[in-house]
């Protein structure tokens, strides 16, 4: 697939992508193959909280809140998403649920990757799974990170 | 040297020298801004008839107030002479309670200006990066009005600052300000975003990899709570800036402000006066040591 949005090339946005620009080129030409442009409008919603994990996005221009919502307090957003980074590691894990929502803070380009056909590959393919897990996984320890330090609430905290 | 004699800050361009290092200057309060909920900056002037109290970026002073205790506090004015002293003040305690509920005409005790500034002109020709955290964006904020005031100087200037909440963001109309300067790129994360919030959430260290400076050429300086700076030290040594260009403001329970008590005893260092600046090639295997 080679579908462009105002001249960007999917293939070498992947292969710029923080998430895939490590992968052997063979793996990203798969990723590819699954793989589309698409484009989001502010306050446009990505996924929703316990809906089926069936893709996830890479994003290359804009910004997507991941949020949760609780009663009477109205949404919080506990992270964002910035180019480069990867919004959903869900669809990697069973049962394959979103945890959050995300929702686009501003109008978003993405990668759109088909996550139920990637999953397949993985089975097929432990190299490739082996592979993909590496990248999944990172961007589950900086989330994990990012929210337990935050769990600190360091600039809540002094003496005198 | 007797401590007792030495004039304090450690640079040629730090103020006049002043009889003792106890010596305790009054000052009123002339002007406050309440910044956050819990902060507010206090603009003072001397009572005695001297001038303003120069200082190097980075330098602290003990504030008293009278009757109530003494804090050190880092000053967050313009360190370009002849401009008043302005401290920032987060209301946390006892001493810094009072100190943030002053009025316009009162009074409080100063001493210092103390210890070992940013050595920002360390940065002269190349880009200079600011990481800022909290309560953190005040000791930085003389460093950036250094700067701009030699803008050409320098080459890309980065401030990344990361708070708690949106309402936590501190001289907000002034980042707002630098935020729309073209030769400044200025970046703000919060922990917490109401849906409102169109900025960033997450770690201040998330705005790290995507900042545009030369990590060879850079001198980095890092203000905010302790483990934020070690975490922040670390990044910026991973994206290729020299440890010895890495500087942090590290803070101690600074009682005397001279290296007399002990306090702020880092193993080997005097918060207070080997600090409270220092480079991170010297203070990195104390940042991961436990009960110092």
């Amino acid at each position: 697939m080679t579908a462009s949005i105002e001249g960007t090339d999917l293939h070498h946005a992947l292969a710029a992508h923080c998430f895939t620009r490590t992968l052997s080129p063979s793996f990203v030409d798969r990723i590819v193959e699954h793989a589309a442009l698409r484009r989001y409008a502010q306050d446009d919603v990505l996924f929703r909280e316990g809906a089926s994990a069936t893709e996830f996005h890479l994003v290359l221009e804009g910004r997507v809140a991941i949020e949760t919502h609780a009663p009477g307090r109205g949404s919080q957003v506990v992270d964002t998403v910035e180019p480069c980074e990867t919004v959903g590691w869900s669809w990697f894990v069973p049962p394959y649920r979103w945890l959050f929502d995300a929702r686009a803070v501003t109008d978003v380009v993405a990668v759109t990757v088909d996550a139920v056909a990637l999953r397949g590959l993985c089975e097929n393919d432990p190299a490739f799974g082996y592979a993909l897990m590496q990248q999944v996984a990172q961007v589950m320890l900086e989330r994990m990170r990012s929210a337990r330090v935050r769990l600190l609430d360091m600039y809540g905290t002094s003496t005198r | 040297m007797s401590v007792l004699a030495q004039t304090p800050g450690p640079h040629d361009a730090a103020p006049a020298p002043r009889a003792t290092a106890f010596d305790l200057r009054q000052f009123r309060v002339q002007h406050r801004r309440q910044d956050t909920r819990d902060t507010v900056t206090l603009t003072l002037a001397p009572l005695d008839g001297g001038g303003p109290m120069g200082f190097e970026a980075g330098q602290f002073t003990m504030v008293y107030a009278f009757g109530v205790g003494e804090v050190p506090l880092s000053i967050s004015g313009d360190p370009s002479g002849g401009k008043p002293l302005l401290h920032t003040v987060r209301d946390v305690g006892g001493v810094t309670h009072t100190l943030t509920h002053l009025r316009r005409g009162d009074v409080l005790g100063i001493r210092g200006p103390y210890g070992q500034g940013w050595q920002v002109e360390d940065g002269v020709g190349g880009d200079v990066v600011l990481v800022a955290g909290g309560i953190g964006l005040a000791p930085l904020r003389p460093v950036l009005l250094q700067v701009l005031a030699r803008r050409s100087d320098y080459k890309r200037v980065v401030l990344l600052y990361g708070t708690r909440t949106p309402e936590d963001v501190l001289f907000a109309d002034e980042l707002e300000h630098w935020r729309g300067r073209f030769d400044l790129e200025v970046e703000v994360t919060v922990d917490y975003g109401p849906p409102q919030w169109r900025g960033k959430v997450g770690l201040v260290t998330s705005l790290i990899p995507r900042a545009g400076f030369d990590p060879a050429t850079t001198l980095a300086l890092v203000c905010g709570p302790e483990p934020m700076m070690r975490y922040v030290g670390s990044a910026l040594v991973d994206r290729g800036v020299p440890p010895d260009r890495v500087r942090l403001s590290m803070e101690r329970a600074m009682d005397c402000g001279v290296g007399l008590c002990g306090h702020c005893q880092l193993r080997e260092l005097f918060v207070c006066v080997d600090g409270p600046v220092f480079g991170y090639d010297r203070i990195e295997r104390l940042l991961w040591l436990r009960e110092v």
